[in-house]
C-alpha cells in the first residue's frame, strides 16, 4: 500500500477583500482591524473549488481516482456539486466524484478518510461565509477554497507524509444553522470556549501518545476552528509554536480553513518538518504530517501569501449586493433564462471544461467547437483541444452599461489565445478603467447567472494574476 | 454557380410607411393595416387582387397568419420571413423573386414590428434554449468594438473618431428633422453628443438607433406591367443577401474594422446592377446606421470611399444631404427609428420618395447625375452578420 501523504496542493483566495473598517463605517459596529476575503458575484463554492483544484493539479503528474468535495454552502442539493468540478477539470469518467456536506467538520472527515484510502483522492473544500450585517459572523468569516491531492508514495511523489491522527467527537450546540439559512447562529461564546478546551487537551495528548511524537519534534501547529476564543484558549497548553492563522487578512474560511493553513504551511516548509493540524469542530481532530525532501521542489506556483497580496478592496455596498443582502437596481433588460440541460449536456466539454476543437487539416482552433472548419475541409475533421490553461491577449474590448448583469457594467473583450483561436468573452475580477488592448488574460470558471435555480456555469477571462514562472 | 440577379424584371409600384415611434396607442395589427392601406392606395390596387404576401417581423408575431388575419386575406399564400434586422428587405427580396419567377403577377412585402410592448429598453432577443455559453452583450456594446479597432488600424485618435460618429448622428438628425414620419425630429449638434455619457464603449445613447414601432409595405409586379399601376415605378436592379458564417468571432485575424458580409453583398449587388463606380452611379444610399460607427465603416465596405478614409469623408460632408453621395436622407435608423421588421422596407420607401421626386423640398436630393439608389440593411453583429444590399432605379436600362 505504501506511505500515505500529500502529492500536491492548491488554494484559491478570491480577489475581493473587504476591509473590516468599511463595515464599521457603515454599521457603526465591530472592529476596524484587518480584512476578510470576498467571493465575487459570479463565484460560489463550486467555482472556487474548481479554481483550487486546477491550481493543485497544475503542479502534479498524477491524476486522482476520486474527487471529494466538501462545503457548508453547496450550490446544489440533491445534485452532486463534485460532478460539476469533475467536468470542469475534465477528469476521467471513472473518477468517482461525491460531495461531503453540511458541517465544517465534513471537510476534515473527507481529508482524514482520503489519507487512509487506497485510491488517490482529490479532496476539495470551499466555504463562503456571511452573517447578519455588522455582526461577528460577517466580519470574521472569509471565502476560500483548497484542494489536496492525497495518495501514497506509489501513486505520486509525496511532499508531506501522513503520520496519523486522532479524532474526538463531542455533541453540543454552540453553533448551528438550519437548512436554507445563509449564516450560522452561535450560543454564548464562553460556553463553546469551555466546551472545546478539554477536547483539544485530550485529543492532543492522545495523538502525541499514539504516534509517539514529542512536542519538541513539532515545527509548528496549525490550529483552526470557527470559535476563535476556543482556539485562542486551547493554544497555550499545546506547548508548540503556532502558525499565523490568516484570519486577520482573509477571515476564517470555515470548512476550507484547515487545509488552507496546511497549504500556507507547505508554501514555506522545509524538508523533514513535522506539522500538526488541529481542528476544533464538533469535537477535535489532530493530524500529523512530516514534509519530505520534495516539499521545496514541488511547492505550489501561486502561494497563499501571494494570492492575499493579489487581492483588491471591495466596497461594503458591493459585498452586500453580491451576497444578495442589498437589492441593487439592475439595467432595465430582461433577466436571462435558464440554460437548457440537454443542450448543456451535449456541449459539456465546452461549457464546463473549456475544450475547443482544432481542425486537423488547417490547425485552426474553433471556439465554441465546430464540426466544420471556418476555412473549409472535411466534416468532423477535428481534435479536442483543452483551452482552460491557455493565455489570451485582448484584441479589443468594450464596457457595456446596458446589458443585464448582477454586477453592471459588463467588461467584454475579444480575446485571441496563444494556443490559437479567438473568443469574445466576458472579463471578471477587473477594473474597467484599467483594461487596455494588448493586456494578457487567463481563463477562470464562473457562474454567469442563476435562473430557475440552475447555475449557468461557463468560463470568463480575467487579467493574469501574475506572470507565470518560466518553465 | 452564379448570382444572376433579376435586373429590370420586377418593379415596385406602390409603397406605404407608417410614422415610426412609440405607438402606445397602436397595435401590431393597426400598424400592418395602415402600411398596407397606404401601399395599396399608392398602387391603386385592392389586397384581394394581390396574389401573394411576404410578412417580415423579427419578434412581434409568428407565421403568415399574423398578416392574413388583420388584413383578412382569404385563401392567399402568406409567408412570414425573419432574418434579424434585415427582415424587412428580406421580405421584399422574396416577393420580387416570386414575381420574377412568373409564379405570381403581383406580391406584397410588408414588414412590421411592435417593440414597445416589452416594457424593456432597447431591442431584446427572443430567448432560444441554449447551453448558456452564448455571448449576452447588447448590440450597442458589440458595435462599439469598431471604434478602438478602427483607431488602432488606421492610426486615428479615438477622440477624433468620437467626434466623427457624432457628426454622423448630427447629419441623420438633420435629415430626420425634415421627415414627418421620423421618430426624432430634432436637430442635435455633434458637440452636444460628444458631451453625453457613454452607455457602451464610447457610444452614448445618441449613437444608437431609435427603438420604435412601425410598419412599411411595398407592392411589386412584373416590370412590363408597372405602368398599369403608376407612372413612376421603381425598377429593381439588384437584390443581394449574405448570411455570415460567424467566423469573425472565431478567426483571430478578423479585426472589427470591416463588415465583410456587407462588402460581399455590395459587390454582388453592383455586379447584378452593372454598377462599376458606386459613388458616381448612385444618387443616394439608405444604409443600416444601427449605431453611428456602423455607418462610418459601411461607407468603406459599400465602396463609397477607400479603406481608412471614411472618417475624413464624414467630416468633409461627403454623405450630407447636399454631399457627393447623400446617405440616410430620411434620418436613417438613428432618427427615423428602428422597428426591426419594417426598417428594410422603410429604406426602400425613402428611395421611392426621392427617385420619384416626392421627397419634401428641404431634404430632396439632386437626380441629375443618377436615378439609382442603394439600400443596405443588416442584422446581427460585427463578426456574425446578415447583410442585404439592394439597388433600385427610376428607369429601365
Amino acid at each position: 500500500m505504501g506511505v500515505h501523504g500529500i502529492i500536491s496542493y492548491g488554494a484559491y483566495i478570491p480577489r475581493g477583500s473587504l476591509l473590516r473598517s468599511s463595515i464599521v463605517e457603515f454599521t457603526g459596529k465591530g472592529s476596524n482591524k484587518g480584512s476578510r476575503s470576498v467571493a465575487s458575484y459570479d463565484e460560489n463554492t463550486t467555482t472556487m473549488g474548481v479554481e483550487a483544484a486546477r491550481n493543485a493539479l497544475k503542479g502534479s503528474e498524477s491524476n486522482p481516482k476520486k474527487l471529494w468535495f466538501s462545503t457548508v454552502v453547496p450550490a446544489y442539493m440533491d445534485k452532486t456539486n463534485a460532478t460539476n468540478i469533475h467536468s470542469a477539470l475534465q477528469l476521467d469518467d471513472f473518477v468517482e466524484a461525491v460531495d461531503f456536506g453540511n458541517s465544517t467538520r465534513s471537510a476534515m472527515g473527507a481529508l482524514s478518510n482520503a489519507l487512509e484510502s487506497d485510491d488517490s483522492t482529490l479532496v476539495v473544500t470551499a466555504d463562503l461565509r456571511t452573517g447578519p450585517s455588522g455582526g461577528t459572523e460577517e466580519s470574521s468569516g472569509g471565502d476560500a477554497s483548497t484542494a489536496l491531492l492525497i495518495g501514497t508514495d506509489k501513486q505520486g511523489v509525496l511532499l508531506a507524509e501522513y503520520l496519523g491522527g486522532v479524532a474526538i467527537t463531542s455533541d453540543f450546540t454552540d453553533r448551528w444553522r438550519v437548512p436554507g439559512s445563509s449564516y450560522s447562529q452561535v450560543w454564548e461564546e464562553r460556553f463553546g470556549e469551555q466546551a472545546y478546551k478539554p477536547l483539544v487537551d485530550r485529543a492532543w495528548s492522545e495523538a502525541l501518545k499514539k504516534l509517539d511524537i514529542k512536542t519538541e519534534d513539532i515545527s509548528v501547529a496549525l490550529v483552526s476552528g470557527l470559535h476563535s476564543r476556543a482556539v485562542a484558549r486551547s493554544i497555550p497548553s499545546l506547548d508548540v509554536d503556532i502558525s499565523n492563522d490568516l484570519t486577520d487578512q482573509i477571515g476564517n474560511t470555515g470548512a476550507a480553513h484547515p487545509s488552507l493553513l496546511l497549504a500556507n504551511f507547505l508554501d514555506q516548509a522545509k524538508p523533514n518538518e513535522i506539522v500538526a493540524l488541529i481542528v476544533l469542530a464538533d469535537g477535535c481532530d489532530v493530524l500529523f504530517f512530516r514534509t519530505t525532501q520534495e516539499v521545496e521542489n514541488r511547492r505550489n506556483s501561486f502561494p497563499v501569501s501571494e494570492q492575499i497580496e493579489n487581492q483588491s478592496p471591495v466596497p461594503y455596498s458591493k459585498y452586500l449586493s453580491w451576497r444578495g443582502l442589498l437589492d441593487s437596481q439592475l439595467p432595465n433588460r430582461p433577466s436571462p433564462t435558464r440554460p437548457s440541460s440537454s443542450a448543456a449536456m451535449r456541449r459539456n466539454d465546452w461549457k464546463m471544461g473549456f475544450v475547443a476543437s482544432k481542425d486537423a487539416t488547417t490547425g485552426i482552433v474553433h471556439m465554441p467547437p465546430s464540426r466544420i472548419g471556418i476555412k473549409g475541409g472535411e466534416v468532423d475533421d477535428m481534435e479536442h483541444l483543452p483551452m482552460a490553461d491557455s493565455i489570451g491577449t485582448i484584441e479589443t474590448f468594450t464596457v457595456d452599461n446596458l446589458v443585464y448583469s448582477p454586477n453592471s457594467p459588463v467588461v467584454f473583450a475579444v480575446v485571441n489565445f496563444e494556443d490559437g483561436g479567438r473568443l469574445p468573452v466576458e472579463l471578471t475580477d477587473t477594473d474597467p478603467e484599467k483594461i487596455e488592448i494588448g493586456d494578457r488574460v487567463e481563463m477562470t470558471f464562473r457562474c454567469l447567472y442563476t435562473a430557475d435555480g440552475i447555475h449557468n456555469y461557463f468560463w470568463k477571462a480575467r487579467p493574469i494574476r501574475r506572470e507565470r514562472e518560466k518553465s | 454557380m452564379a448570382s444572376h440577379g433579376i435586373k429590370d424584371q420586377v418593379a415596385i409600384v406602390g409603397m406605404g410607411c407608417t410614422s415610426f415611434g412609440e405607438h402606445w396607442d397602436k397595435s401590431l395589427d393597426d400598424l400592418i393595416i395602415e402600411a398596407s392601406e397606404k401601399a395599396t392606395k399608392s398602387a391603386g390596387i385592392e389586397t384581394d387582387l394581390i396574389d401573394a404576401y411576404w410578412f417580415g417581423t423579427s419578434q412581434s408575431a409568428a407565421s403568415g397568419i399574423a398578416l392574413a388575419t388583420p388584413l383578412r386575406l382569404s385563401g392567399k399564400p402568406v409567408t412570414r420571413v425573419e432574418n434579424y434586422c434585415a427582415t424587412g428587405s428580406e421580405s421584399l427580396r422574396q416577393a420580387c423573386y416570386a414575381v420574377a419567377s412568373g409564379a405570381y403577377d403581383s406580391a406584397m412585402a410588408l414588414g412590421a414590428e411592435k417593440v414597445k410592448d416589452s416594457g424593456y429598453q432597447g431591442l431584446n432577443a427572443f430567448p432560444i434554449p441554449t447551453d448558456g455559453t452564448n455571448r449576452t452583450l447588447t448590440a450597442a456594446a458589440m458595435f462599439s468594438l469598431i471604434i478602438p479597432a478602427y483607431a488602432k488600424r488606421y492610426g486615428v485618435d479615438e477622440d477624433e473618431l468620437r467626434y466623427v460618429i457624432a457628426r454622423i448622428a448630427q447629419k441623420n438628425h438633420f435629415n430626420g428633422s425634415r421627415n414627418e414620419l421620423a421618430q426624432f425630429r430634432r436637430e442635435i449638434s455633434a458637440e452636444k453628443i460628444c458631451e453625453m455619457p457613454s452607455i457602451a464603449g464610447c457610444l452614448s445613447v445618441m449613437d444608437c438607433a431609435g427603438v420604435a414601432d412601425g410598419a412599411a409595405a411595398a407592392i411589386v409586379v412584373r416590370a412590363e406591367d408597372a405602368h398599369k399601376y403608376t407612372d413612376k415605378p421603381l425598377y429593381v436592379k439588384a437584390l443581394s443577401v449574405v448570411a455570415g458564417d460567424s467566423s469573425g468571432l472565431v478567426d483571430p485575424d478578423f479585426d472589427f474594422t470591416t463588415l465583410p458580409e456587407c462588402a460581399v453583398a455590395a459587390e454582388d449587388a453592383y455586379m447584378q446592377a452593372g454598377i462599376k463606380e458606386p459613388r458616381k452611379e448612385l444618387a443616394m444610399a439608405e444604409v443600416h446606421d444601427c449605431f453611428t460607427p456602423t455607418e462610418m465603416i459601411l461607407m468603406e465596405d459599400l465602396g463609397f470611399c477607400e479603406k481608412g478614409t471614411a472618417w475624413q469623408e464624414v467630416l468633409d460632408g461627403s454623405f450630407d444631404i447636399d454631399g457627393e453621395i447623400p446617405v440616410n436622407t430620411d434620418g436613417g435608423l438613428k432618427a427615423f427609428g428602428h422597428p426591426v421588421g419594417a426598417s428594410g422596407l422603410r429604406m426602400f420607401y425613402e428611395t421611392w420618395l426621392q427617385l420619384r421626386g416626392e421627397a419634401p423640398a428641404d431634404r430632396s436630393i439632386s437626380l441629375e447625375q443618377s436615378q439609382q439608389a442603394l439600400v443596405h440593411n443588416l442584422g446581427g453583429y460585427p463578426g456574425e452578420m446578415v447583410s442585404f444590399v439592394g439597388i433600385v432605379g427610376a428607369e429601365l436600362s
